[in-house]
């Protein structure tokens, strides 16, 4: 039997939960105020996932850096794989919001697209 | 002088949606006016995810939120001036403007709403000691830096304050690389929102230290160490806690202050709790027809909500121009007082004219301590009207009630509103 402490994020109360798991199945939650901290701590111990906002570098726009976000939720375990995938990744501008930058980053099936309006100069 | 029937000072997130809410209420000649090179202000340095939740019920990041309200201003024709520094309002409204292509420039307004922000609390409002070597930034700085500048402020990184930039600020300077050793904050609980502590902190194992500060800066030319202390009740350090850091950047994440030169130029009043001007149920401030929102009037945790207040300045401010400017008297009516006490810090607005209320009316605040299990009262005079129940208040996260119009007029002799905290 495992046991795990979390931190409700679904509001401002930020309860403490604990989840009890045994082979890797949910045994017990405890602690959460309301149905919801149930449901962020059965998806934070199975399958925790993460948006992944970052920059990659910019050739001929106004600004030498584009701001860029994974379109859905990646995998918590994943996010340092996306960052090395973009890290080399240069653009030509103009860029617009919602641009692919990188399909299928990682191989976790999520494209990485543009979040910001970049001019070429 | 050329004449705008409204100025709106700022093009970030208030001074966009000030200056929709005025084309929208149908006053067209109107004037925004921004030093940046572009508009969105604060957000386009802001790419982490999470603004626009009550807005646009889905989560985007700042860029992609100040580009919804930049679209819309250039749907209804707002006309801007970019790279343009506002240096001084006078209190018949004269603005005066400065940039590289036409110099120095004054304009005669009807009305103008304060939209300037705020900036960040600097390395010198904090009395550390020690040496004043490169490699010390507020959160912001290295935010701006790293995220539009494509620079990178150092690879060995302390942060003090754990205020939300100073939490983003960690997970970004551990996504490009850094290695993020701490979070230090002085007081008991943390300035920034909970989803920030766990998806910037607690996600990649970055400890953050509540009651702990900086006491000493080492390094002559660039930063080589910090010294952390616990601090006791009285927040001072106590001997024999002291810990040593090897690091060459100490980021500054310890408050905000609402950047209001401009507001007190203008003769326009000002709260000594938020630092940002007082204003009435319009968001007018004593100067009559100069209106405040966003971050200038106080420091909010949520855009959507400087985008709500904003919107009401705008509107308001349009409304000003079409019904009460040039008219002799001034509003009309009763004037209700709002105090804020017991626990709770400072409300904005502080007075309602009744005559010119809408039918509801929002009142922000700030509480100054954690409450676990109290209560928002609201007392017209000395009768109890609202009791709400809140599982949990701190200080970090903005509190709102919502006044109704006919409430007010029904209870007679209203003079005063108090809004406190209470146990029970």
């Amino acid at each position: 039997m495992e046991k795990r402490n979390l931190t409700c994020i679904r509001c401002p109360l930020g309860c403490q939960i604990t989840v009890t798991l045994e082979n890797g199945e949910v045994k017990d939650v405890t602690g959460n105020t309301c149905p919801r901290g149930d449901q962020y701590a059965r998806k934070e111990v199975t399958n925790p996932t993460r948006v992944v906002t970052s920059i990659v570098k910019v050739e001929g726009g106004v600004l030498p850096v584009l701001s860029v976000k994974t379109k859905d939720d990646v995998p918590k375990g994943k996010i340092f794989d996306v960052l090395d995938e973009i890290k080399p990744v240069v653009v030509k501008a103009p860029i617009h919001i919602g641009d692919v930058i990188v399909a299928d980053v990682a191989g976790t099936g999520v494209d990485i697209v543009a979040s910001k309006e970049i001019a070429a100069v | 002088m050329r004449s705008y029937d409204v100025i709106i000072v700022g093009g970030g997130p208030a001074g966009l949606a000030a200056a929709i809410a005025a084309k929208k209420e149908g006053v067209d000649n109107i004037l925004m006016i921004e030093r940046d090179d572009r508009l969105g202000g604060i957000l386009n340095q802001c790419i982490h995810n999470g603004f626009g939740l009550h807005t646009f019920k889905e989560e985007l990041t700042g860029p992609e939120y100040a580009q919804r309200f930049i679209d819309q201003a250039a749907e209804l024709n707002v006309e801007y001036k970019l790279n343009t520094i506002v240096v001084d309002i006078s209190k018949d409204k004269v603005v005066t403007t400065m940039n590289r292509n036409e110099g120095m420039v004054q304009y005669q307004a009807k009305a103008v709403v304060l939209a300037m922000g705020c900036r960040e609390r600097p390395r010198g409002a904090l009395n550390i000691p020690g040496y004043r070597p490169a490699g010390i930034y507020s959160a912001g700085t290295a935010q701006r830096l790293v995220n539009m500048e494509g620079y990178m402020p150092g690879k060995k990184c302390v942060i003090l304050g754990s205020g939300d930039i100073g939490l983003i600020m960690a997970r970004r300077m551990t996504f490009e690389g850094a290695d993020v050793q701490v979070v230090a904050e002085v007081m008991p609980y943390s300035g920034g929102l909970k989803r920030n502590i766990v998806q910037c902190l607690d996600d990649f194992d970055i400890p953050l230290k509540l009651s702990h500060t900086v006491i000493d800066i080492e390094g002559k030319d660039r930063l080589t160490g910090v010294t952390i202390a616990e601090v006791g009740p009285d927040r001072k350090p106590i001997p024999g806690t002291e810990e040593h850091y090897d690091c060459d950047t100490l980021l500054l994440s310890v408050g905000l202050i609402p950047e209001n030169e401009l507001s007190k130029q203008a003769e326009v009043e000002m709260s000594r709790i938020t630092n940002g001007p007082l204003v009435d149920e319009s968001l007018e401030t004593n100067v009559e027809g100069i209106f405040a929102c966003g971050n200038v009037l106080h420091v909010h945790d949520l855009v959507d909500y400087v985008s709500e207040e904003a919107t009401a300045a705008g509107k308001n401010a349009a409304k000003y121009v079409k019904d009460r400017y040039g008219a002799e008297a001034g509003k009309a009516g009763k004037v209700i007082e709002i105090k804020a006490v017991d626990g709770a810090r400072y409300t904005v607005p502080t007075t309602i004219h009744l005559d010119n209320m809408e039918d509801k009316l929002t009142v922000r605040f700030r509480v100054g301590a954690v409450f676990k299990n109290s209560y928002i009262g609201v007392y017209f005079n000395d009768e109890r009207k609202q009791h709400r129940k809140r599982p949990v208040m701190a200080p970090g996260e903005m509190e709102q009630i919502i006044l109704k119009k006919k409430d007010l007029e029904a209870f007679e002799g209203l003079e005063t509103i108090t809004v406190k905290i209470e146990a029970e």
